[in-house]
């Protein structure tokens, strides 16, 4: 794994390499690079099997991190590739080609963050929501409980009787002071 | 190693015609939701020619709930509760890859009684899942005795499960820190009868189901997955398995302590459904063979929860880790990165059933006929819960 | 009907944000009314959202002339009661349990039918997500009258453990008519069945009038669904 690390960090940029545990270790590569060096480690390296392709939102730094997750059977090990796109307009190489599961990943991400794949196949279909209207809601920005508020009627919640509140306004209201 | 086309027919998912839907050839059939052969709610966009499936379309989201945004907004020790939901009939798979995931991230080591606690409701939970499987298999084709049979059957090992946790389905056992309870007294041997009642379940569905010529003759051939088909679309489980691939991460990546335990990966020559059916009943007596293993090896005495810190104030350092797990469909993995700071930064589960329900379904489908296209769902074990979380 | 709900709903919705819109929702093409010439050269022309039921919006039932009668109908129907084989979330797994042998659902005249024309229950098991609520009340809407709501988990009553989830909904009430709620997560099967027997308590005393009040509010239920339901692509009541 370092060996063939090694070798392909000069071709391909790759920064940050931290080995989470035996068998799990996360690269970083450039986002005009990412397409080509996954092609190179399913192609070459024995990095067959995807197994999933998520995002993760850094709005503090605005941008999005793409992490592919690959594994190789034969000697057991994951890779786990961080490609950093920009958040506003966020696009990134389609890699429907490689993999034949992996348009529906893209459909998801595209459907819930916003991120475009051109080229792969249905992408503008609807995935998991409806008739969607607000912004794609896995973003940071977009606040659950306010939208939930605003757009879903709840019955009223639970009345908790603090002791002392119930004492202070209901037994003995005229009474101030403390406790 | 074979070498993978960068671009494949393999999975061009076209109809070999352009479907023209005002001629009157073609019929736009949605066997939808609200409909008895479906596994779960996802609805199937079929294209038919007379009776054969021309395109299929898959579509999902009714189960929806956005889990993995609103367990950003809770902190760790809440989010196990919640866990379990994502996949709906198997749900222990969930609380121990969340659980082992944040004690990886946060250093904390599990006990050895727990490990095997929690090993031990991994496979029982295994063997109630497959049980209930083999009755969608056999009511997909129209047997319907087989279903009551291991419906019931299923419903003991829920008994089980409820003195040993107190929650039929889900059970919310397995805890960041190692398990809730110990064994009751007398449930070993009272597992031990329901095994014995388990095996002889197994041998009558043998009988009626694999020895039933119509059974036979509808399954075999049906939905068949070539070995050229697994890697590009990231099949796992007993459907790679029934291929001749021998992909088991109870053996290739051990977790628990199923380094320590006894047995063979299970495979067959050929992906159709009758061969996945065979190796799932397969798996379920090595389940069951697992299971006394593990009841005569499991501690009786010593802790089974770990010291934890004040779970109300838990900062986790920052990470991610990838933790996987060898369901019945097959594997299950989370995806977790934390920041430092009380609350998750990102989880990500990944189910078997995306690939299966929506890619593979969708390759598979073309060509099928319209009265087996329920058996073709249920023989991939496909759960739509956990396909959009 | 609750005022304050009421009032809620009389508010005028709150502007959208500035959003990224994926896209607007065309009719789909199949949806579309267009002419379709058969293999045999005959003219067909499909409208595939007409409904042919949906002329008239739901009527209220009156019952029966006499009391004995209606008695006699009430008991018929809590004997009878046949629930749509729609397992809308979670509740799904511990209806079947009520199936097999063990808890036997049958014997008290209770089964599953694979369509709304043939089922007098819809039980809502557990959280509706907004696509699903769709096509339960397009189900709904089907079965024929008298028909009974009962909503498994506490997931209908008040959103359950999915409260600040964007896709589910909170309030079953809001819209559709509820007769009975069965609390838990998941409820037994026994408690399901005992919730089975008390609605067949409220049928048989005539109280389970879930369809008459839908009928009834039927404006304020649309004006609630259509608020949540943004993409409605059904067909429409057009009286």
């Amino acid at each position: 794994m370092n060996s063939m690390l090694e070798r392909l960090a000069k071709e391909f940029r790759i920064t940050d390499v931290v080995e989470r545990r035996p068998g799990l270790t996360t690269i970083k590569v450039d986002k005009d690079l990412a397409e080509t060096l996954i092609r190179e480690l399913r192609d070459r390296e024995g990095y067959t099997h995807l197994n999933f392709m998520t995002a993760i939102d850094r709005i503090e730094d605005g941008l999005f991190t793409l992490v592919y997750m690959l594994h190789n059977y034969a000697d057991k090990s994951s890779l786990s590739v961080h490609v950093d796109i920009e958040r506003e307009d966020a696009e990134m190489t389609s890699i429907h080609t490689l993999w034949a599961q992996a348009w529906t990943y893209q459909r998801e991400l595209r459907e819930l963050w916003g991120i475009r794949f051109p080229g792969s196949p249905r992408q503008d279909e609807d995935f998991c929501l409806e008739g969607w209207e607000d912004i794609p809601p896995m973003r940071r920005e977009f606040d659950t409980v306010e939208f939930c508020e605003r757009t879903f009627v709840s019955r009223d919640g639970r009345h908790s009787e603090d002791p002392r509140d119930h004492m202070h306004e209901v037994m003995f209201p005229n009474r101030g002071g403390d406790n | 190693m074979a070498q993978l086309p960068t671009h494949s027919s393999a999975w061009d998912m076209s109809p070999p015609e352009p479907v023209d839907l005002s001629s009157g050839k073609y019929v736009k059939l949605w066997q939808g939701p609200q409909h008895p052969g479906i596994t779960g709610n996802m609805s199937l966009e079929l294209t038919l020619c007379g009776d054969e499936i021309v395109e299929c379309k898959t579509h999902v989201g009714y189960l929806h709930r956005g889990f993995e945004k609103f367990m950003e907004r809770r902190t760790f020790i809440q989010n196990f509760t919640v866990v379990c939901r994502i996949a709906v009939p198997e749900p222990t798979f969930n609380e121990y890859l969340y659980s082992a995931a944040v004690e990886e991230l946060a250093g904390i080591e599990v006990p050895e009684r727990a490990q095997w606690l929690r090993a031990l409701n991994l496979e029982m939970m295994r063997l109630a899942s497959f049980v209930m499987w083999t009755g969608g298999m056999s009511g997909a084709f129209g047997l319907y005795t087989v279903p009551n049979w291991t419906l019931t059957y299923r419903d003991y090992l829920l008994d089980l499960f409820e003195e040993l946790t107190g929650a039929r389905i889900y059970h919310m056992y397995i805890v960041p820190g190692g398990v809730r309870n110990p064994l009751p007294d007398g449930w070993k041997e009272r597992t031990l009868e329901i095994l014995k009642g388990t095996e002889k379940l197994l041998y009558e569905v043998e009988r009626v189901m694999f020895n039933n010529a119509v059974f036979k003759a509808r399954s075999k051939g049906l939905g068949l997955i070539t070995p050229d088909m697994i890697d590009p679309y990231g099949i796992v489980g007993p459907n790679a398995r029934a291929c001749g691939f021998a992909r088991d991460l109870r053996k290739d990546e051990p977790y628990l302590v199923y380094d320590q335990l006894d047995f063979e990966v299970i495979t067959g020559t050929a992906s159709d459904a009758y061969e996945r059916a065979w190796v799932r009943q397969q798996e379920m007596h090595q389940c069951i063979d697992l299971i006394r293993q593990m009841l005569e090896r499991t501690p009786d005495s010593g802790p089974f929860q770990a010291r934890m810190p004040n779970v109300l104030h838990w900062k986790i350092p920052p990470g991610e880790t990838y933790l996987k797990a060898e369901c019945t469909r097959g594997e299950y993995g989370y995806y977790l990165v934390t920041d430092g700071s009380e609350y998750l930064r990102r989880v990500h589960v990944r189910g078997p059933s995306y690939t299966h329900a929506i890619a593979v379904m969708e390759r598979l489908a073309v060509g099928t006929n319209i009265a087996d296209i329920a058996g073709l769902m249920v023989s991939l074990h496909t759960y739509p819960p956990e396909i959009e979380r | 009907m609750n005022d304050e709900l009421e009032e809620r709903l009389d508010e005028a919705p709150e502007s959208q944000p500035e959003s990224l819109r994926l896209r607007d929702i065309p009719v789909r093409e199949e949806l579309q009314p267009r002419t379709v010439i058969a293999p045999d050269g005959q003219e067909i022309h499909i409208d595939p959202l007409q409904d042919y039921y949906c002329q008239a919006g739901p009527t209220v039932q009156t019952p029966a002339y006499t009391k004995i009668i209606e008695d006699l109908f009430n008991w018929a129907r809590s004997e009878s009661l046949w629930i749509l084989g729609f397992g809308t979330g979670c509740g799904a797994i511990e209806m079947r349990p009520l199936m097999t042998p063990r808890f036997d659902a049958y014997r008290y005249g209770i089964q599953w039918r694979p369509t709304p024309r043939q089922a007098n229950l819809l039980v809502i098991s557990g959280y509706l997500s907004v696509k699903t609520l769709k096509r339960a009340i397009r189900s709904y809407e089907q079965m024929q009258n008298p028909k009974y709501v009962v909503g498994l988990g506490s997931c209908t009553i008040n959103g359950g453990m999915y409260w600040d989830s964007y896709n589910t909904i909170k309030c079953l009430d809001q819209y559709m008519p509820v007769d009975l709620y069965i609390t838990g997560c998941m409820p037994r099967p026994e408690a399901l069945l005992q919730g089975f027997d008390d609605l067949k308590k409220l049928i048989r005393a005539g109280k389970a009038e879930g369809a008459n009040r839908y009928a009834e509010n039927f404006d304020w239920y649309k004006a609630n669904q259509k608020r949540v339901i943004k993409n409605w692509n059904m067909p429409d009541y057009n009286w």
